[in-house]
């Protein structure tokens, strides 16, 4: 009886078929528009937001989309009975919509926070503000990423 | 792991707004990304950053899988009282860095 070949015909199609199966099973790698509603209704719940206020600040291109500098600017006189309490950035494209949140406080002096970011693709990013008397303004801007993060390992 | 860069302007005017900066080094490995081989980079990221003065939370984030490697964060203070400025950060196993600055004022 001649060797069994190490790498037989079927051998070679079950591997085959193991590779599509977990190219076909990626974990979720992108978010939508319905998953950044319900980040902000986490956050917020059902209050009305009004625009305005908030300036959020982005490169209207970015080059590489794993490191993309972000600012984000309340307009507020900040004082212990008139100021910013948190801002949150939002994404519609990114896995996780929830990018980061930035608390303030009275010393702050002014509602002011930059920091780098992730992009997953161009998108317009949502900044949400609550101030201390509860009401909620927001904030957009685009940009356009080049190199998305995550896609590339 | 964990150098910490800090950059407090000092020493500053009483009431004047002044700009902090504060930088760690860290992966923030997002979990979403694969290996060689193809498997899952186990997530691991840092959740929170403090910033305290005098043991008075100042200003706060929390940060997320969104959030670029070796995060920086810049922020305002209006600079009314000297004392030290504490910059904490935890990670999401509660494993803390801390370093802290001198806030002067003229």
């Amino acid at each position: 009886m001649t060797a069994k070949p190490i790498l037989t015909r079927r051998r070679l199609l079950e591997l085959g078929a193991g590779t599509v199966f977990i190219t076909a099973s990626p974990i979720k790698s992108y978010a939508a528009q319905s998953d950044l509603d319900q980040a902000r209704h986490t956050l917020f719940g059902e209050r009305p937001i009004q625009d305005g206020r908030v300036t959020l600040k982005l490169p209207p291109i970015a080059e590489n989309g794993h490191s993309v500098p972000l600012s984000v600017d309340i307009d507020s006189p900040m004082t212990e009975t008139d100021y910013v309490k948190r801002v949150a950035i939002l994404s519609p494209r990114n896995p996780l919509s929830l990018i980061a949140q930035y608390h303030f406080t009275p010393q702050s002096g002014s509602a002011y926070a930059a920091g780098r970011i992730r992009l997953a693709g161009t998108q317009t990013l949502e900044a949400i503000a609550e101030m201390s008397d509860g009401t909620l303004w927001s904030g957009r801007m685009e940009t356009v990423v080049t190199l998305a993060a995550c896609v590339v390992l | 792991m964990a150098g910490i860069r800090l950059a407090v302007p000092s020493p500053v005017h009483q009431g004047e707004i002044i700009e902090i900066k504060a930088l760690i080094q860290h992966a923030m490995e997002s979990g979403f990304r694969r290996g060689a081989r193809g498997e899952v980079i186990e997530r691991n990221i840092l959740t929170r950053f403090e910033c305290d003065l005098n043991g008075t939370l100042i200003f706060a984030a929390d940060l997320h899988p969104g959030v670029a490697a070796n995060p920086l964060i810049t922020f305002h203070l209006k600079a009314m009282e000297p004392g030290t400025l504490t910059f904490t950060w935890t990670d999401q196993n509660g494993e803390i860095w801390q370093d802290s600055a001198a806030l002067e004022i003229t």
